[in-house]
């Protein structure tokens, strides 16, 4: 009973159906977990009622007569940046201190009419702004891995820390994240999870607090490639109401999963070879695709010419969608106010509202994305980071033209460093993400799997890179590497 | 069809206190779509709605809203750039224009900077009968309206309704090709009543539905010209923009004021601060709005959230095709089909629904008649009743058969006044009217005689004094009228009185 | 690209963050710092390169006319910090 939470989606999904397992139960177990683990900081806003509620009825449903969906009773944690209609979404911000949606985000609501369960809301970066977890009003989410024999808590990655940290420590089956820059890739690395980012367009962006709109994209954070597939068919549609969402049919990914990669042709990008890599990621990375080649796929060395510019150009982009993303945020129809002194009047509400309500690096961003957007630097920044960007798309594009499937690529820099290790200067922290900003410029899905761990026993990952809407293939690419990699580790209870 | 050509109309003069200076206007006009719901959003364009009620999530700029686009409006904004002679813009794209406004929820408008929907186009505006002003048009294109905000209603706070928020506009741009107050109200009115004849907007300017940015600047004479030659605006002076003008009448007045204000000022050696100002018509001024801090930024960049916004071709032609008849075109016709002087033309055809009248009302009948009667009887009626024509107690046939009566001579023109009101008051068809209340002219030569002679006879006095000034003759005309009950036939009086006092 | 604290200031009221003036001088080199990173997008030639507008090449969807939406005044005003009288209150706006 105890250990039901350690079950995979795939697995629950047969117990379930085997009889061997309630929904009730699994919730049940979860639940516990999760209020033993409060030391991970990763759920915020818990919801055992409606979880509760929800597996009940996900109960009634598995035993009526038609097929229920594979998803139906599998609890789940939700990032706090998803709107759930009457539940706490605050996008871990004080600016959103007490709001409650009248209305439930396409991707929350896909998996409530699947009958998942939702166990509650997940800690994230504030505003999906950062790598380590570490700006949330909530406080840091925690890394349940930790190195060798030290106690230091380890960073479980952003912004989606507290989803990753959730899914590896078993408080839940799967959470969902998002990825803007690597926010569900990167976190999926640092705690030996699985985490995928689909194709720009394949999961709506309605009811998603948004960061950066043109590179914002919802993706599950599972324990294995089968269930991000599984997962991942839930969660996409075409959504009217998101006018970037493709209106394209979801394929069944699971049934992509033969495992079969024989004659795929796997590119290696040179300018992923990074000055001064740690030689552990240099190692798993060669091991990576010795593992594809040995099952089958030819093995290229590739250039993606751009590379090197694509962190630039993204903190170009990203920050100025933001700054208008968030101008909404202003104490006028929803969330924090500052209290204001006599004689204050609108502006003065603006200003205060935000600089109270707004963390330091979301301040940072949204200024510097006003500074790149405004009068006389537009040209300068904006529309030469927009070059740059179609340069580095371009870049994929004559890849996959030549016969490349995928692209093979370390995930992260480095394995999860510890929390409240300050950087000289922000720019330091925004290397973390120097492998996984290129996939979201190219609007390309992107997975992250665990291959291998470090010499203090922290887990890596690698990344694949595929083709524009072939998820399918991809994890397909990724269950090969996942069956030789063999990764099967896990943290160790300390909290 | 007839092809009427123009003057254009003399620059207004304005004699500053040391020379002579003529003014420079370009307006925006901001003309609300008429659809049923909003630009991005499902919710509600009516006005009067309880405040709040007519928005969505997505207008009240909610975490995770994103905008959808309306078709329809769409629709609207090429059927207008068709309306004014545009070109059509088959790709056209969006942008934010980023500021904060409580009115403004999401903190940026949704606009079209860089690639508006509609290019080019022209407006003829009439001012006197072959004197007109064709107006360019640079662009027209699509935006969100804003929200309202309510700041008399309380001494510390302002109120915000989000109602209009997210409306869509088209925002019709002119070249400063205006050259007076009196012109500027024209080229409104003209304008309002194209789109009034396209559909696209109802152009009620009392609520806010259709409103003008107006700029303003002075120069010397000979200055405009060397504008049009070089294309350098620096010719033109510098331009102040006085903004949301809602009166035809206000425009004007304001415009007369910025002039001579910007006057005053060169004159006196200074020079005009380019900046946005209101108009308040209780003090007759326009007043800066410009705050102490520098001007907005507005940080324009295309917006993340939409796509491109590429239309066909087909859909263009398609609207094309459906376009009504417009007014120049109305007109046009009817000054060559009805011969119609082009001052009366110019009123029938202000509205559609007088235009229609009209027309139904004229079909085999004389045209100019029917358009006496139409402008002076049945316009000025419908005024004192405060009713719209569409509201007509009287029907184009009704009317039609009043003037067939007076046309066969069956009744005379007083009589015809006379009916005219009964049908207008207690309806009927006129005919039957006229029949029934004995109204039908009297033309029997011989009864008409007898009543003329009786009052020659009666009257020797007055017969000495038309034998020397015939222009009394009017008064014999009166009394056999009178003598008639009003229903001899004038001219047969006429013609027997002149005959009678000769002899 | 060194940015001064007049920029800074100026930046921060376009955004609308209060920022104290003692803070500004670190704001500035902050900026300067990321600033200095972001000008390396200089060495790449874009000459003749189309700023990417989308990155999913799509048909802009679209709605019919018609109120599908709104009518919910409750809603809309249940999270507000202040609403009155199914109003939105803020402090005057001063025009």
């Amino acid at each position: 009973m105890s250990d039901l939470n350690k079950m995979t989606i795939a697995a629950a999904r047969d117990a379930l159906r085997a009889g061997e397992v309630t929904s009730a139960e699994l919730t049940e177990a979860c639940l516990t977990a999760i209020d033993g683990a409060d030391a991970l900081g990763a759920f915020v806003h818990k919801t055992p009622e409606i979880a509760m509620e929800r597996a009940k009825a996900a109960d009634a449903r598995l035993q009526g007569r038609e097929e229920a969906p594979a998803m139906c009773g599998i609890p789940v944690g939700i990032k706090d940046l998803f709107c759930t209609k009457g539940v706490a979404s605050q996008a871990a911000s004080r600016i959103l201190e007490g709001f409650r949606p009248e209305y439930e985000s396409t991707v929350s609501q896909n998996l409530a009419d699947a009958g998942a369960v939702m166990l509650g809301k997940l800690n994230m970066d504030e505003f999906a702004m950062g790598s380590s977890n570490e700006t949330s009003v909530y406080g840091n989410a925690v890394n349940p891995w930790r190195a060798g024999n030290s106690d230091a808590g380890l960073t479980p990655g952003g912004s989606s820390g507290g989803s990753a940290s959730a899914v590896a420590a078993d408080l839940c089956l799967a959470a969902t994240g998002t990825d803007t820059g690597g926010s569900i890739r990167q976190p999926a690395a640092f705690t030996g999870i699985t985490g995928i980012k689909p194709t720009y367009g394949r999961c709506s962006r309605w009811g998603i607090v948004a960061f950066a709109s043109s590179l914002d994209q919802a993706g599950p954070m599972t324990k294995d490639v089968r269930d991000a597939a599984i997962m991942l068919q839930a969660m996409c549609s075409h959504d009217p109401k998101d006018s970037t969402s493709a209106d394209l049919p979801v394929p069944d990914f699971e049934a992509a999963l033969t495992g079969d990669i024989k004659g795929k042709t796997i590119g290696i990008p040179r300018e992923y070879r990074m000055d001064g890599m740690p030689d552990e990621i240099e190692t798993l990375w060669a091991q990576g695709t010795e593992m594809l080649r040995d099952a089958g796929a030819k093995i290229v060395d590739i250039s993606l010419p751009h590379t090197k510019y694509a962190l630039p150009a993204y903190y170009v982009i990203a920050p100025a969608e933001a700054s208008s993303n968030l101008a909404r945020y202003d104490g006028v129809r929803y969330g924090r106010r500052a209290a204001l002194s006599q004689g204050d009047g609108i502006t003065e509400m603006y200003e205060k509202t935000r600089a109270e309500g707004f963390g330091a690096e979301v301040q940072r961003r949204v200024m510097i994305g006003t500074y790149v957007l405004s009068a006389g630097f537009y040209d300068a920044y904006y529309n030469r980071a927009r070059k740059v960007r179609t340069l580095i798309k371009k870049d994929f594009e004559d890849v996959f033209a030549q016969g490349v499937d995928a692209i093979l690529t370390p995930a992260t820099p480095s394995a999860a460093f510890e929390l409240g290790k300050t950087f000289d200067d922000p720019v330091q922290m925004y290397l973390n993400d120097v492998f996984t900003v290129t996939v979201n410029l190219a609007g390309l899905p992107g997975i992250s799997v665990p291959a291998g761990l470090d010499a203090q026993g922290l887990p890596l990952g690698l990344q694949l890179i595929g083709r524009p809407w072939e998820e399918g293939d991809l994890l397909n690419t990724a269950y090969a590497l996942e069956q030789a990699a063999g990764f099967v580790a896990k943290p160790a209870k300390w909290w | 069809m007839l092809d009427l050509t123009y003057q254009p109309p003399k620059p207004k003069v304005i004699a500053g206190a040391k020379y002579d200076w003529e003014l420079v206007i370009g307006m925006e006009v901001h003309a609300q779509v008429s659809s049923e719901a909003k630009l991005f959003s499902g919710a509600s364009t009516k006005f009067g709605a309880e405040p709040n009620s007519n928005v969505s999530f997505v207008d009240a700029a909610m975490p995770g809203m994103l905008p959808v686009i309306n078709e329809f409006c769409v629709e609207q904004a090429v059927r207008t750039g068709l309306g004014l002679k545009a070109q059509i813009n088959l790709k056209s794209a969006f942008d934010r224009k980023n500021y904060f406004y409580p009115d403004l929820p999401q903190g940026y408008q949704i606009s079209q900077l860089y690639e508006p929907i509609v290019g080019e186009g022209e407006v003829l505006v009439d001012m006197e009968p072959g004197i007109a002003r064709l107006v360019r048009i640079e662009r027209i294109h699509m935006e969100q309206d804003a929200g309202k905000s309510i700041h008399d209603m309380d001494p510390h706070m302002s109120f915000v309704d989000l109602n209009r928020t997210g409306v869509a506009l088209m925002e019709i741009v002119s070249r400063p090709d205006i050259r007076g107050p009196e012109e500027a109200a024209a080229y409104v009115t003209k304008l309002r009543q194209i789109l009034r004849y396209l559909g696209t907007c109802d152009g009620n300017m009392q609520n806010g539905n259709l409103r003008a940015d107006v700029n303003v600047s002075v120069c010397r004479p000979g200055q405009y010209e060397k504008y049009q030659e070089t294309q350098d605006f620096s010719h033109l002076g510098t331009r102040c923009e006085i903004k949301n003008m809602n009166s035809m009448r206000f425009i004007q007045a304001a415009i007369e004021y910025e002039a001579r204000r910007q006057i005053a000022i060169v004159e006196a050696g200074g020079t005009v601060d380019q900046e946005t100002r209101l108009y308040d018509p209780d003090k007759n001024e326009t007043r800066s709005m410009r705050s102490k801090e520098e001007a907005h930024d507005y940080r324009y960049f295309p917006d993340p959230d939409l796509l491109p916004l590429e239309i066909e071709q087909a859909w263009v032609d398609d609207i094309a095709a459906s376009l009504p008849e417009l007014p120049d075109e109305k007109k046009a016709r009817f000054m060559g089909d009805f011969g119609l002087s082009e001052y009366d033309a110019n009123v029938l055809t202000a509205e559609t629904d007088s235009a229609a009248y009209f027309e139904a009302a004229a079909q085999g009948r004389d045209g100019k008649t029917v358009a006496n009667w139409v402008i002076n009887e049945l316009f000025g009626r419908l005024n004192r009743d405060d009713t719209a024509i569409t509201d007509s107690p009287m029907s184009p046939a009704q009317l039609g058969g009043v003037v067939d009566l007076v046309a066969s001579d069956t009744i005379n023109g007083k009589m015809a006044k006379d009916l005219f009101e009964i049908v207008y008051t207690e309806g009927g068809d006129p005919a039957q009217v006229a029949e029934a209340k004995g109204m039908k002219q009297v033309t029997d030569t011989g009864a008409i005689e007898a009543a003329v002679d009786e009052v020659i006879a009666a009257n020797p006095a007055q017969v000495e004094k038309a034998r020397e000034n015939p222009k009394l003759a009017g008064w014999f005309v009166g009394q056999v009228m009178k003598a008639t009950g009003g229903k001899a036939n004038p001219k047969v009086v006429n013609q027997l009185i002149a005959q009678k006092l000769k002899d | 690209m060194s940015i001064d604290t007049q920029t800074a200031a100026r930046v921060a009221k376009l955004a609308r963050i209060k920022v104290e003036d003692d803070q500004l001088p670190a704001l500035a080199q902050e900026f300067s710092a990321i600033l200095g990173f972001i000008e390396q997008l200089n060495e790449v030639d874009v000459d003749g390169v189309e700023p990417m507008v989308s990155v999913t090449p799509m048909r802009l969807k679209r709605r019919k006319d018609g109120v599908t939406d709104g009518d919910r005044q409750d809603k809309i005003l249940s999270n507000a910090p202040d609403a009155r009288e199914g109003f939105f209150a803020v402090p005057k706006v001063v025009e």
